[in-house]
């Protein structure tokens, strides 16, 4: 099976809002999909009925061919993730961070892999370093050092490189762009740098009001859309969906 | 449940207390002003002989006990708390961790803090006031079980409220131990409460516990009625804790579906 996650109709609703409104789509091995849109348009509603910490209103999630809510513990061995709000403890050291979610997601040879983790990272010489004591862009290097602990098969990376100066945020993609050959994983990626998912993801999907407005190859939709770019076209969901969508 | 991920949860408070000896000695610096408060006040009041004698070695005993039961309730709301001031509940929930084995590496961490408390505690009242808490025998097990089980059972519903009403509502949980006590009957037999207080004693498990540990220290043994009034109290304890659970799971399974579970930190409540 090449799919690992399998999206269909997922809905969900607050009372009388609709903040995911009847989603479909599959992240396949070795694929990067970026998932676009403005702020509340959806994106980190569906990674979190992905991960399992919000219950669809309906249709569902599966992950490797398991129910992302019923299966939770057993599938989340294989998914991981790292999001801008998601903080890992402050008051714990770099390497007391990785112990603890490396016992969580039950990594073998765990010692070894913080070692390993560490040196990809140029984390070794904070390893006795208090979490909160790091810069932002050590702190997302933790963050993804955490996130690929588990050596998942689905990455979900919520803006993992808002807040970083460009010179990070390329040593972080980069790395995701590796992590992704040598493991064959897939990755959803949500970010608002329009030049960093161009370069990236072999899919998009533009999400606006909880709907997708537009699938299809980063580098071929603007100009399908007749925008110069994929920034303009971003501009173009966000301010006029309703066009879009004639 | 895989024991090395309540261990996690377990190492994760651990690494908190051993990192700061501030947060280190803020786990145990109350056990020991209230054992040295109470042990001059026994002192004091045992200086006048007969029945005063009597109820300041009774009190002393049950004022350790309590705060045993004390400790072990906010080790695992503090436990939890924790996870809300370093919003780390996604990681958490978001992990292959189970709800039992978080609640059960919660328990582990408030029996780390629980028992240190009671040793020091114990101690100092050997040692400084020449008081054994151990002296009515193997029933003091029986009796810090029922009280450990009780202190759980209300750490995880005080840990319910929060997840429900959010970190604000914390407040609520610092006076829970003082009520509780004023109806165990901690200081005093519960018969000295108002007749509609004590219908509230009867269903909490410690009034049992101290009931009994004062009739025991009294009379030197354990009567029948005793022995039954402690059994209800173990049945009531662990009826409690079931109930604890049960609620947790509701509130989890509610926040799950509002999305509270996702967005959970102060700002959203």
């Amino acid at each position: 099976m090449d799919n690992i996650i399998e999206v269909k109709n997922l809905v969900k609703k607050y009372n009388s809002f609709t903040a995911v409104n009847d989603i479909s789509f599959v992240v396949s091995k070795g694929e990067i999909i970026g998932l676009l849109g403005p702020n509340g348009a959806g994106k980190t509603t569906i990674i979190n009925m992905i991960l399992g910490i919000l219950e669809p209103t309906s249709g569902g999630v599966k992950i490797l061919g398991k129910d992302s809510i019923k299966d939770r513990a057993e599938i989340s061995k294989n998914i991981n993730f790292s999001a801008v709000y998601a903080h890992l403890p402050l008051n714990l050291t770099v390497y007391q961070n990785l112990y603890i979610f490396g016992l969580i997601y039950e990594v073998e040879n765990l010692k070894t892999r913080i070692e390993e983790l560490l040196r990809e990272f140029d984390l070794k010489k904070f390893r006795n370093s208090k979490a909160g004591l790091l810069s932002s862009g050590e702190l997302s290097r933790l963050n993804f050092a955490k996130a690929i602990i588990n050596k998942p098969c689905l990455l979900l990376l919520d803006e993992p490189t808002a807040s970083l100066d460009p010179d990070v945020a390329e040593q972080i993609r980069t790395k995701i762009k590796e992590y992704v050959q040598k493991n064959n994983a897939g990755v959803l990626w949500t970010s608002h740098n329009m030049r960093e998912i161009e370069e990236v993801c072999s899919e998009v999907m533009f999400l606006s009001r909880g709907k997708i407005l537009l699938h299809g190859n980063p580098k071929t939709l603007p100009r399908d859309h007749h925008k110069k770019d994929l920034e303009e076209l971003f501009i173009k969901v966000a301010r006029e969906p309703l066009e879009i969508m004639e | 449940m895989k024991p090395v991920k309540i261990y996690a949860v377990f190492i994760r408070q651990f690494y908190l207390l051993r990192g700061n000896y501030i947060r280190f000695m803020s786990a145990f610096i109350w056990a020991i002003l209230d054992v040295l408060l109470w042990g001059f006040i026994s002192k004091y009041l045992s200086s006048f002989g007969g029945a005063t004698f009597s109820f300041a070695t009774v009190t002393f005993g049950a004022i350790i006990l309590w705060d045993f039961t004390s400790r072990i309730q906010q080790g695992i709301m503090t436990a939890f708390l924790e996870d809300i001031w370093s919003q780390n509940f996604i990681n958490f929930f978001a992990s292959p961790l189970k709800l039992p084995e978080y609640i059960a590496g919660m328990i582990l961490s408030s029996i780390m803090t629980g028992v240190i408390g009671l040793g020091l505690m114990a101690g100092i009242a050997g040692l400084l006031f020449g008081y054994n808490i151990f002296k009515i025998g193997l029933l003091i097990a029986l009796f810090l079980f029922i009280l450990f089980v009780f202190g759980v059972a209300i750490g995880i519903m005080i840990s319910a409220l929060i997840f429900r009403y959010g970190p604000a509502a914390e407040w609520v949980s610092w006076p829970i131990p003082f009520v509780l006590s004023m109806l165990s009957g901690v200081f005093y037999p519960v018969s000295t409460l108002p007749s509609l207080l004590v219908i509230f004693a009867k269903i909490i498990p410690s009034s049992y516990v101290f009931e009994g540990i004062k009739s025991t220290l009294a009379t030197g043994s354990l009567s029948e009625a005793n022995a039954i009034n402690i059994f209800i109290g173990g049945i009531l304890s662990v009826a409690y804790l079931f109930f604890a659970y049960w609620i947790f799971i509701r509130v989890y399974q509610r926040n799950l579906k509002t999305g509270a579970l996702a967005r959970f930190s102060a700002e959203n409540y």
